[in-house]
């Protein structure tokens, strides 16, 4: 303890201290984020067929097995249907880029028409959920407020009363559904990527997965009216208690030190 | 805990002898005393004072145009009107008008008044002496004669019969009150044991409203079914759902570990209870890979592979499962109410 | 009392209403004493100032609230403006709070500030009561005003959860259901309290009614007692200060309530309410439009309370699910213990300062402010307390953790289980070294002066730091504090040799004075025998 007193006054004390906590906030980090090996699971089938195979032998073979019969770095594509590989590629989701707890949404590699032919090849391997016509998905004519019951009852436990997302176990995450395509939503409930359960046509029909739609357009969109003023993440209370702490009593404590302090004087002492 | 035990020196008081009070020439850290007051610009400069006061009249002269805006807002924008302000989204003009008009409105006042206070009133700071809040013993000696006189003249202390008495019926008192809230609720009795499961009801699908068949579940879908002849109009819809919400999942039957719950299923159509057995959430945060069930409250975690058992979290118990096979006509029912009471354990469950 | 001098001035009209008031009510003698009562200039006394306002403009709010809102759980179907729930199925008490927030113009900015100073209202009674902490100004004569402090930062609480409970809605639902599960869980009366309370089943048609009277009158009334209580003993102890030139016990420097503080008080209370609406004009609070109506089978992940209740919502997320059933009958300790710790975690704040005056043994008045650094061990002891309470919170909010920054929501839990019982241990042992630290340097700066940041090279090369000397105002001011000794043992036997018995409270007292005053744990202060040696002897380096 004594040599350590006398040698924190050390110029290079500091650095030390810096390093130290860098390396024990990044082991921290790399101790608590979650290590567990992604499991993902799609498919495709139909028209050009070759050229999908073609694609698939590329950028899908190395982890899904060269027949779509899966690995043990990736699940089976047999009987998985368009709607999972439109799904799966179309939000970026595979080719994926690391193991991880889960895929993440990013960047899509692959042009629409590549993931209707990676589609095609992978429906050919099995029948499988078909992937949606734009009547089936969009949002006209549906009944909004039906649609927010089901989302309730269905969605809302791991996707928030709005569709923000949320947490599920060990590292994994019911995703924000801001931003996606409403027809990725619809594969989403047929196929059930990931860890999602599915909701199949024989216990949510079309016309609920449609209502589904409906509501979130309404409130998870960016012409969503938030007639209170910012949605603060639309996240509950505790975004508002960090908003009422920062803003609210920060702006407040600002305001009582101007009050309570002396007057500046006229010679300054 | 008197302190009469404790030595005298070793009160604080007795050590440092620092009163303030005195400053003795010798000590270098003694109480100089109030520094003499300084005056501010304003006090020496009338410019300075003139300007103050122009910048307080402004701030008053802005809450009187914040309110006439205020008033305005409330009269011509339309209740449903949205607008969109960057960067806060799409939100509703009247609030957002009728807010900042009176947050300024009121902020301007407040602003003003100290703004005033600070440069034009008086700062010239003044000493207040305190005084000890004890009395002083004659004071004290005065009281608690008086009350000795007072206690003596009632006779409080000579007549014991007056005072248990007295005491005894003040004790009995209060339980008229307690009584009065006997009719607050029923007792407890079965209530919490029992649900709106009976042998032969259907499991009726809360999207569709139609009896489930079990050719409907596939395996890695999640379907939430509810008792055949529940109806959301019902006076008791919401005690009812709060105990008989089901969670449907379907397993491959090889993929089942606990004996049980492959015997309560039907072709490894399992129903679970949809409330936690924690706190009462509805759970079936489920994830189809692992069979688990994750409360969104407090996290306990199930295994519906498992009977329900609990892997993680507050919970204390499984999830009771529901026994439910096809009927003649092809449909999920019911084969009873639930083996345990559903949800929040209590101290009568046993 | 009134002796009017009958002289052929006739006196203004104000003075004759004065007059008036002062043969009725004595306004005289009261104006007399509190006129120009003086109060001390300091950012921190203002916390209690945004509470008390901040309550003013919540039952302001409130009873305009009360106008519009249908304390009713009578079951309607929505045919309102917000269209996403038409045709939906809800409790009058939502429907109604709809109808404030879509139709009554101005209602939802009044519902907004009314949540908005809620938060803002709890927000400030904890800081208000860790400043009265760590500047020690808890200390007698003040222990009763702070046990009324804190009754109603615990009233707030409680006052808000009932509050946020009332629109029936989605997430507030499901906090109503965790209390009732909590409730379950308290052996023997749990399920007969659960059926009084919610008048038979969760949740029943009673809970919002009942809820309403104690949120708009049983605890408000309770905490408006107790605040006029709070302020009266304000007033009648005069406010603490700290120490400075010509501020001692016996007296308070500052300005006077007419003008100054007329002004700047009465000015704060604008300021802070204009503060608020300006938050509720930008920020949306409890969008409850978008959390629907509550339904005991419907829930969105992310459920947790306001804030103020985080801690409690911590506590019972990361206990371990504890529960034995015996003769027939369940202990459900997974819910029961966590039901018990968080008033007991409360609680030790709260007697705190009990427990420092039976240590201590200090029986006088104290008026002058402590700087936290002064006294090490309560410093340290608040540190960890807060610590504790963090990691509740954080415990609370253990899934939006989780996805903010990727992480496993059991990695956190786990962390908070852990981390309840060591943080705070960590934190305390922490906070000590930084004030002892604190010290060191103020009895440097008080020996050597202040470093002038002027850099003097001596005739022999040598370079060294120009120290200035401090003003005696500003020597005085750092060397005011007591440092009070430990507590000894007396001897066993007496002066006359009569062995005499010591009992355990009182060695156990001993063992915390030592602990709270014993050796390292504070540096002692300059005292003026070293000043002089050292300034005498230019002892500079």
């Amino acid at each position: 303890m004594k040599k350590l007193s006398a040698r924190r006054r050390h110029p290079l004390a500091a650095v030390v201290v810096l390093l130290f906590a860098l390396a024990v906030t990044g082991g921290l980090y790399a101790a608590f984020a979650p290590a567990d090996t992604a499991k993902a699971d799609d498919t495709a089938q139909s028209l050009a067929i070759e050229e999908g195979k073609k694609l698939y032998s590329v950028g899908c073979a190395s982890c899904h097995g060269t027949g779509g019969q899966g690995t043990s770095d990736g699940p089976s594509l047999v009987g998985v249907g368009s709607a999972a590989v439109d799904f799966q590629v179309a939000t970026g989701r595979m080719p994926l880029q690391q193991q991880g707890a889960q895929a993440p949404r990013k960047k899509t590699v692959y042009t629409q028409a590549e993931i209707d032919q990676l589609a095609a090849y992978i429906a050919s391997l099995g029948a499988g959920p078909v992937a949606p016509t734009k009547s089936q998905y969009s949002p006209d004519g549906a009944d909004i407020a039906k649609g927010g019951e089901l989302f309730r009852t269905n969605c809302a436990q791991c996707h928030n009363f709005t569709g923000k997302g949320g947490a599920l176990s060990n590292g994994k995450y019911a995703p924000t559904l801001e931003g996606v395509n409403p027809k990725h939503i619809y594969e989403a409930m047929q196929t059930g990527p990931q860890n999602m359960p599915s909701f199949p046509d024989t216990t949510m029909s079309e016309k609920n997965k449609k209502d589904i739609i409906a509501y979130l357009d309404t409130v998870n969109s960016d012409k969503t009216k938030s007639p209170g003023g910012l949605e603060l993440g639309g996240l509950g209370p505790v975004s508002e208690g960090l908003f009422a702490w920062i803003f609210g009593l920060g702006a407040l404590v600002a305001v009582a030190i101007w009050v309570a302090a002396h007057t500046a004087k006229a010679k300054k002492s | 805990m008197s302190s009469q035990d404790i030595p005298e020196e070793t009160l604080p008081s007795a050590q440092g002898a620092h009163e303030g009070v005195v400053a003795t020439a010798g000590d270098p850290f003694a109480d100089p005393g109030l520094p003499p007051h300084e005056p501010r610009i304003q006090d020496i400069d009338e410019r300075a004072a003139k300007r103050s006061e122009r910048v307080v009249a402004f701030l008053f002269m802005l809450s009187m145009l914040a309110t006439v805006g205020f008033i305005a807002s409330y009269v011509t924008l339309p209740v449903d009107k949205s607008i969109y302000v960057f960067p806060i989204g799409h939100i509703s003009a009247l609030n957002f008008a009728l807010g900042l008009t009176l947050g300024v409105a009121l902020f301007c006042i407040g602003a003003g008044a100290v703004h005033w206070a600070r440069t034009l009133m008086s700062d010239v700071e003044h000493a207040d002496e305190r005084h000890p809040i004890e009395a002083s013993p004659e004071t004290k000696a005065k009281v608690l004669a008086d009350f000795a006189q007072g206690a003596e003249e009632s006779g409080f202390g000579r007549r014991k019969l007056l005072r248990n008495t007295m005491f005894g019926a003040m004790a009995l008192l209060p339980l008229s009150a307690v009584v009065l809230f006997r009719d607050l609720g029923p007792l407890p009795g079965t209530k919490l044991r029992k649900t709106a499961w009976s042998e032969g009801k259907m499991l009726i699908n809360q999207n569709t409203l139609q009896p489930l068949r079990p050719e409907d579940i596939q395996v890695g879908s999640l379907t939430f079914a509810m008792p055949e002849g529940m109806k959301e109009e019902d006076h008791d819809f919401q005690q009812e759902i709060a105990k008989a919400a089901l969670m449907i999942v379907r397993l491959r039957p090889e993929n089942i570990k606990d004996k049980r719950e492959l015997d309560w299923s039907a072709d490894g159509i399992v129903a679970f209870s949809k409330i936690c057995t924690h706190v009462g959430c509805p759970i079936s945060l489920y994830e189809q890979q692992t069979h688990h069930v994750l409360c969104p409250c407090h996290q306990s975690t199930f295994d519906l592979s498992d009977g329900g058992r609990v892997i993680f979290g507050p919970a204390g118990h499984a999830l009771p499962q529901l026994r439910i096979k096809v009927n003649d006509k092809g449909y999920l029912e019911a084969m009873g109410d639930f083996a345990e009471p559903v949800g929040p354990a209590f101290w009568e469950r046993g | 009392m009134s002796t009017a001098t009958h002289s052929s001035r006739k006196a203004p009209a104000g003075e004759r209403v004065a007059d008036w008031a002062d043969g009725r009510l004595g306004i005289y003698s009261l104006a007399k004493v509190n006129m120009r009562k003086i109060f001390p200039d300091h950012w921190s006394f203002m916390l209690g100032e945004v509470c008390l306002y901040s309550f003013v403009i919540i039952i302001l709010t409130g009873v305009y609230l009360t106008m519009f809102f249908h304390p009713s759980m009578n079951e309607v179907v929505y045919h309102g403006t917000y269209e996403p729930l038409q045709g939906v199925h809800m409790s009058e008490a939502f429907k109604s709070t709809l109808d404030i927030s879509f139709d009554v113009r101005g209602g939802l900015l009044i519902r907004q500030i009314h949540h908005w100073a809620a938060l803002i209202f709890l927000a400030g009674m904890f800081v208000h009561m860790m400043r009265v902490f760590f500047t020690g100004a808890f200390r007698k004569p003040r222990e009763v005003n702070w046990l009324f402090g804190f009754l109603l930062f615990v009233l707030g609480m409680f006052t808000g959860f009932t509050g946020y409970s009332l629109p029936d809605d989605l997430l507030s639902g499901t906090g109503v259901r965790f209390m009732e599960g909590a409730i379950l869980s308290v052996p023997i009366i749990g399920t007969y309290i659960s059926m009084f309370l919610f008048g038979g089943e969760f949740p029943g048609s009673d809970f919002v009614p009942r809820f309403f009277s104690i949120h708009v009158l049983l605890l408000p009334g309770i905490m408006l007692g107790l605040l006029v209580a709070h302020l009266i003993l304000v007033f009648y102890h005069k406010h603490t200060q700290f120490p400075g030139p010509g501020r001692k016990n016996e007296n308070v420097v500052g300005m006077p309530l007419l003008p100054v503080y007329m002004a700047k008080a009465g000015g704060f209370f604008f300021l802070v309410f204009g503060v608020i609406a300006a938050i509720a004009a930008i920020a949306t609070i409890n969008p409850i439009w978008a959390m629907g109506p509550y339904r005991p089978d419907q829930v969105s992940t992310g459920a947790q309370p306001d804030w103020y209740m985080g801690f409690a919502e911590g506590l019972i997320r990361v206990m371990p699910g504890w529960e034995i059933n015996v003769w027939g009958h369940t202990f459900v300790l997974g819910v029961f213990i966590p039901l018990v710790i968080f008033p007991l975690v409360l609680g030790a704040i709260a007697v705190y300062p009990f427990i420092e005056s039976w240590v201590t043994g200090d029986k006088r008045e104290h008026h002058l402010l402590d700087r936290p650094r002064n006294a090490p061990t309560r410093t340290a002891f608040g540190a960890a307390w807060i610590a504790a309470y963090f990691v509740m919170l954080v415990g609370g909010g253990n899934d939006l953790w989780a996805t903010h920054f990727h992480l496993s929501i059991n990695a956190i839990t786990w962390f908070v289980r852990v981390g309840f019982f060591v943080i705070p241990v960590l934190t305390f042992i922490a906070t000590r070294r930084i004030c002892m630290g604190l010290q060191r340097r103020d009895r440097d700066k008080v020996l050597h002066g202040r470093e002038s940041g002027i850099i003097k090279r001596l005739p022999h090369g040598e370079f060294v730091e120009v120290h200035e000397p401090l003003s005696q105002d500003q020597l005085h001011t750092l060397t005011a504090h007591e440092q009070p000794k430990p507590l000894e043992l007396e001897p066993e036997v007496d002066e006359n040799g009569v062995a005499r018995k010591i009992g355990a409270t009182q060695k156990l007292r001993v063992k915390l004075s030592k602990g709270f005053y014993g050796e390292g744990t504070q540096i002692p202060k300059a005292t003026a025998e070293e000043y002089q040696e050292i300034t005498s002897g230019h002892g500079h380096h």
